[in-house]
């Protein structure tokens, strides 16, 4: 099953450990792991369930490509990073 | 008299108390991150303060201890859009998403109406919450009004709900702020909504759209207390007024303090009105409005005592040398007193006076940039 780990900067908000979740795509490896820990659904995706503007997520190291959808693959031993993109960094 | 404010800053959540000796910062909360609003809710006591991570986006917390510990309450959340719904385009192409980007306005619901709490957003939601900030429902009946999709952003890519005038004599009816929307008002506790009257003027848009309602940029409304039919705005190009209950407004011209004196800049964010007496309001003027900045670097606060027929520019404490801070609409409020008014920019300098603007008091200039401005109220 594949692991999600999180960026340590979130974690100064809440409390993200890593997990090991069911899910062969991304939507479903998060939901699982959200429905864990209910309050980490806000702080990385918005309310239509995208991926927010400044988040990112790399599935094995490559960069999400759908990030409306969360629909990228998974494989069962794989490695999803959840961090924030550089973009949004503030002042 | 009020005897503390919660300044809101791009790097923290800042108290600044009146003790013995004076208005001093007496507490940090939340440092680094980016506080952009706060609201002191007289009925219980809570403090709720807005928060925007960029990364995490907008969330909101409260303490019910005036700021000695926190905890993280419900956010307003837009709901799913409908299916084969296509949201309205900004002028610069980007969908009005149905996502909050940013806590815009915080206002308690009426006296009797304990836990009710209003918030405005970016793209131009109104939320309604009933129980202290838990949880929020959008007003559908606004945001599915098709004029709010006529709604743009003013400064921002996405239209915004800045102001929640909640009359004290009534609390169903409600007049907010839009930028740029113009003002809509409610009698019914948000069940019907309509754009409010005429007389606002936007210099900006075509010659034959210029007093359309609702493409109008009020950068600040503000209600008096004692005489809530009196509404104060300060536009994107003007002041105006209302005195029956947002049904119509006049655009004041601000002249000059002398005859022979410079004129007076109608551009500014802040507005701040009197809580007894109607005729008398304060604005911080600043260069229009593509520059924005204190005229010839001077910080100044124009002041009417007779409903804007005539202005004094009130200068003492206030640096007149090459200063350029710069005041947004949330950072300048007044207390019950009407005494006591405190303003911040966005240079991280925040003033008090006690005499209603006569002289200031500089409190602090290394604050972060200050986003927000808000008294203590009394319950």
């Amino acid at each position: 099953m594949p692991t999600i780990r999180f960026t340590d900067n979130i974690q100064r908000h809440i409390e993200c450990p890593p997990r090991v979740v069911g899910g062969s795509r991304v939507r479903d490896a998060l939901d699982a792991y959200f429905a864990e820990h209910p309050r980490a659904r806000s702080y990385v995706l918005d309310e239509q369930g995208r991926l927010r503007e400044h988040m990112a997520i790399f599935v094995d190291g490559g960069q999400l490509r759908d990030r409306v959808g969360l629909t990228d693959p998974v494989n069962e031993e794989g490695m999803i990073d959840v961090i924030q993109a550089l973009s949004g960094g503030q002042q | 008299m009020s005897r503390a404010c919660y300044v809101a800053t791009r790097k923290g959540l800042f108290t600044v108390a009146r003790g013995a000796s004076g208005w001093a910062v007496s507490r940090a909360n939340f440092l680094g991150d980016n506080c952009t609003l706060t609201m002191h809710d007289p009925r219980s006591g809570d403090l709720i303060a807005a928060l925007y991570h960029g990364h995490f986006g907008a969330k909101l917390h409260r303490s019910r201890d005036e700021g000695a510990t926190w905890q993280e309450i419900g956010t307003p959340a837009y709901p799913p859009m409908p299916d084969g719904y296509t949201p309205k385009m900004t002028h610069n192409g980007k969908p009005i998403d149905w996502a909050l980007k940013l806590v815009w306005a915080l206002a308690p619901g009426g006296t009797n109406e304990r836990g009710v709490i209003w918030c405005g957003t970016m793209p131009g939601g109104l939320f309604r919450s009933d129980d202290g900030g838990d949880s929020w429902t959008l007003n559908r009946q606004l945001w599915d009004d098709p004029k709010r999709e006529m709604w743009f952003g003013g400064g921002a890519d996405y239209p915004g709900i800045h102001s929640v005038c909640v009359d004290p004599r009534d609390p169903k009816h409600i007049v907010i702020g839009i930028s740029c929307g113009g003002a809509w008002v409610t009698r019914d506790g948000g069940c019907t909504w309509s754009v409010g009257g005429k007389g606002m003027r936007a210099e900006y848009m075509p010659p034959e759209m210029q007093f359309e309602p609702n493409a109008q940029d009020p950068h600040q409304v503000v209600q008096c207390a004692a005489n809530p039919d009196a509404l104060w705005v300060q536009h994107h190009n003007g002041i105006f007024k209302s005195t029956d209950r947002a049904a119509s407004w006049s655009e004041i011209q601000p002249g000059s303090v002398e005859p022979s004196g410079p004129q007076l800049s109608a551009f500014g964010f802040a507005v701040a009105v009197h809580p007894r007496d109607p005729e008398t309001a304060w604005f911080v003027p600043a260069i229009k409005d593509e520059k924005r900045y204190p005229a010839d670097g001077h910080v100044v606060v124009n002041r009417t005592r007779d409903g804007g027929k005539t202005f004094q520019t009130l200068t003492s404490g206030l640096p007149q040398q090459h200063a350029y801070d710069l005041v947004y609409r949330h950072a300048l409020d007044i207390d019950e007193s009407g005494e006591v008014l405190a303003f911040g920019s966005t240079t991280g300098s925040l003033w008090v006076t006690e005499n209603g603007g006569d002289s200031w008091q500089t409190i602090s200039s290394n604050l972060p940039p200050i986003h927000s401005v808000r008294f203590q109220r009394a319950g």
